[in-house]
């Protein structure tokens, strides 16, 4: 749930002169326009999905594919361009991935310290089912508990009630 | 004035929570029932205040005050009369009140209905509830203050950001909170378990209400915060594991766990030291959202504080809460000792692997939210988790609930057979392998991941109603199926609300048809069997907004069934461009148009997605809300913890 938005409020009245400024600013530019859609369905299909897996570096947890912002724009047409050119999908991405680091992918790769990241869930469901799966054989063995006898309130009260 | 009076009653909550929190607490230990006694009538005033406070707050924004810092801050005179009234929480310091209020009214609510309750668990019970209070109260009073003037005040207000003066959004943080903060029942008979050292059958049933409530209120947040995204957002995306619906989510999960391990408390005494930490965790994780949404130390929409002052003091409230928790459950937990002895193959085990699945998949989604955060700090990489590892991590798991749950809800208690649940299940599964192979056959070269959701979603539906009918012995009489206890049905329209959600999203995923265009005035263009034409724009003018509104005309074969009105409003006072998409709801898909820019060379953008299934996707969140809230009025909670009485409390709160 986010969208990329103009940035902060401007204190004090607005000027008619600022006001128009920041409404031509922010008219929102659409996601994916069409100029910048390819002839050939094949490279364009692969240039969307290349996009949806690359952020959008000012906006907020957006892939390029979704966002509004200039930079994204530029980004889609990179990838468009790279396509075009020949490169394979991870040509694509490692060309991004060169100039504006890691953090473009929204999709971390799974090296060095992001094991741990991907590790994390099935290690953690093993864990899980042994422990259950002890658990049940404890419970399937368990000898049943003698109930403990009732305190001489709980009598008195039991015949109480027996005698009513 | 009014607003003084509301600060003073703030100040004066805080007061009789701190009395709240130690009074009754000392009377527990001690035995002194006339210290015990004090929890109840401060239970009750504390809400009064709060609720009183809250009252002034809003007041000051309905009527305008911009003497108040917060109400020029966040409102405008000329907004329309609802988003005055939701903007009372649409911003930091409101909401955190919202919030505390939340907490004193479930506070409340367990003083009124909690008279079947042994007199000591109570009193413990009320006072943890008072000392979440007077944590948050401090919070609110010395970081947050809503009602705090300005020296001059000005003309007007710089009101509230477009994107949530919206409907959807104006409901969607009180139902929220009442979940997030229900879950602090659920803790608070927890720990005042743990202090008593002793959690029994009786126990699994008073707090099982409270976590039902909270569950219901949760579901019923999200869905409408994806339904509100869906709509507003302009591309029609209804999940986005943004950290801050993670934030959201995760208490979900866990309250969806503990709801099942506390079935298990109740009818067979096991599970209990699972369920204690369970209700610790999933308080927890509620506790880890606020501090997500309002330290900024994970960036989102939603982080409308990025003040480290107050995200400290939140992680000081989390660290003392969850570890004072946890530290008392690693003291006590051996003392909850289990009795019901069951088999491998049970609804027992049925339940614990619910549990395990939805225990696991919270931590997926927790390691998920955390990592760039860890990364960086750790390995001095700067990375991003985004949908594709959540997506990928997070939908095994789901899977494996869709395939195991309707067996997993028709075995017996104590010893079961799995060949038998299966047995009974073979129609079902018949039915859904048939739709599944059906939906194969009806696309051409897609992903199987249409057929296959079908195919689960199915399952999970066929196999929640014959659940539900062999409860009537098999019989098929309808006067024995409609005088089955309440919490079946509940179970059943459960169970089949998720099946549908399920459906509905591997069917959207799939099978959405998405187009681009430079849309010329009256010439028409077809997408998925729908041909749209652009018949004009032009300039409106709304309340707070200018709009740019375009007429679409859609027609289905040559017959015309809508004109959709997509707009782009500017809001001028907040300096800020929405996007309004126009949709034409149908049952089994959506029309989704939204407008873009005029080009120099003549027309329009237009993008057009055609979307089946979506409504199905809130349909099924909504039969789960109706499942809960089923269970919730069933039968045995009535004669318990006056829970039916819960939901008729919860309403004016909002």
């Amino acid at each position: 749930m986010r969208a990329w938005v103009v940035q902060g409020r401007w204190g004090g009245t607005p000027s008619y002169l600022g006001l128009v400024l920041a409404v031509l600013l922010a008219a929102p530019l659409a996601a994916v326009q069409p100029d910048e859609v390819l002839d050939d369905p094949a490279l364009e299909e692969r240039a969307r999905e290349i996009s949806r897996d690359l952020r959008c570096l000012v906006c907020r947890n957006e892939s390029i594919d979704e966002s509004n912002a200039p930079l994204a724009r530029d980004l889609r047409l990179l990838v468009r361009e790279r396509l075009v050119a020949g490169d394979s999908d991870g040509e694509v991405v490692d060309f991004v991935v060169d100039r504006y680091g890691e953090y473009v992918l929204l999709k971390p790769t799974a090296d060095g310290a992001n094991l741990v990241l991907w590790a994390a869930g099935p290690l953690m469901l093993l864990l899980a089912a042994a422990m259950g799966w002890a658990y049940l054989r404890g419970r399937s063995r368990a000898a049943p508990v003698q109930e403990t006898a009732l305190t001489p309130e709980e009598k008195a009260r039991l015949n109480e009630l027996l005698d009513k | 004035m009014i607003t003084e009076l509301g600060h003073f009653a703030l100040i004066l909550a805080f007061l009789v929570a701190i009395v709240q929190m130690i009074v009754p607490m000392v009377g527990a230990h001690k035995r002194w029932p006339g210290w015990m006694a004090v929890a109840e009538p401060a239970a009750s005033v504390q809400f009064l205040l709060t609720g009183f406070a809250f009252a002034a707050l809003m007041w000051a924004f309905i009527t305008s005050d911009f003497s108040l810092r917060l109400v020029v801050l966040n409102s405008h005179s000329a907004k329309p009369m609802l988003y005055k009234i939701s903007g009372t929480w649409g911003n930091h310091e409101g909401s955190m009140l919202l919030w505390v209020l939340i907490v004193t009214l479930f506070g409340a609510m367990a003083a009124w209905f909690g008279g079947g309750l042994p007199p000591t668990l109570r009193a413990r019970v009320l006072g943890v509830q008072a000392a979440i209070a007077v944590a948050f109260f401090a919070f609110i009073l010395f970081t947050s203050n809503p009602f705090l003037r300005m020296a001059v005040p000005p003309f007007d207000g710089q009101d509230l950001n477009p994107l949530l003066q919206d409907p959807g959004l104006a409901f969607h943080p009180p139902f929220l909170y009442l979940g997030y903060v229900g879950l602090s029942m659920a803790f608070s008979f927890a720990v005042a378990a743990l202090i008593e050292g002793r959690v029994d059958a009786a126990w699994g049933r008073w707090v099982r209400p409270w976590t039902l409530a909270a569950w219901v209120f949760l579901t019923i947040g999200i869905a409408l915060g994806s339904w509100w995204a869906y709509y507003e957002l302009g591309w029609g995306g209804f999940w986005f594991w943004d950290p801050v619906e993670n934030a959201s989510f995760m208490p979900w999960l866990l309250a969806a766990a503990l709801l099942h391990s506390a079935i298990v408390v109740e009818k067979r005494e096991s599970l209990k030291s699972w369920t204690i930490l369970l209700a610790i965790l999933a308080f927890g994780f509620s506790l880890i959202g606020t501090f997500i949404v309002r330290s900024g130390l994970l960036t989102s929409v939603h982080a409308f504080a990025n003040d480290p002052e107050r995200g400290v003091f939140i992680l000081g409230i989390l660290g003392v809460f969850t570890g004072g928790a946890l530290t008392l459950f690693a003291a006590r937990a051996q003392a909850m000792e289990a009795k019901g002895i069951f088999g491998m193959v049970s609804r027992e085990s049925a339940l614990i692997l619910n549990n395990i699945l939805l225990a696991v998949s919270c931590f997926v989604v927790f390691v998920g939210t955390m990592w760039p955060m860890v990364a960086e700090m750790f390995f001095d990489r700067k990375l991003s988790v985004g949908p594709p590892f959540f997506n990928a991590a997070f939908t095994p798991f789901m899977v494996a609930i869709g395939l195991a749950m309707p067996l997993g809800a028709m075995l017996p208690w104590k010893r079961g057979r799995l060949g038998r649940a299966a047995w009974a299940l073979r129609y079902a599964f018949g039915l859904a392998l048939a739709l599944g192979l059906l939906a194969w056959a009806m696309q051409t070269g897609r992903s199987a991941l249409g057929p296959v959701g079908l195919f689960l979603g199915a399952w999970v539906v066929f196999g929640s109603a014959v659940d539900l009918w062999s409860r009537t012995g098999k019989t098929g009489s309808l006067a024995r199926l409609f005088r089955l206890p309440r919490a079946d049905w509940g179970k059943t329209v459960a169970h089949a609300g998720l099946g549908i959600t399920i459906f509905a999203i591997a069917g959207l995923t799939a099978w959405e048809q998405e187009d681009i265009r430079v849309a010329q005035f009256g010439q028409p263009f077809e997408v998925g069997g729908f041909t749209l034409t652009l018949e004009g724009v032009e300039e409106v003018e709304g309340p707070n907004y200018l709009s740019t509104m375009a007429q679409v005309r859609l027609e289905t074969s040559g017959r015309e069934i809508a004109t959709l009105t997509p707009e782009k409003r500017t809001y001028p006072v907040a300096r800020m461009p929405t996007t309004e998409a126009a949709i034409d709801y149908r049952i089994l898909r959506d029309v989704y148009v939204v407008i873009g820019d005029e080009q120099a060379g003549g027309g329009w953008t237009v993008r057009t997605y055609v979307k089946p299934l979506t409504n199905w996707i809130w349909l099924g969140c909504l039969l789960m809300a109706l499942g809960g809230t089923l269970s919730l009025s069933d039968r045995r909670f009535r004669v318990a913890a006056g829970a039916r009485k819960l939901r008729a409390g919860g309403v004016p709160a909002e």
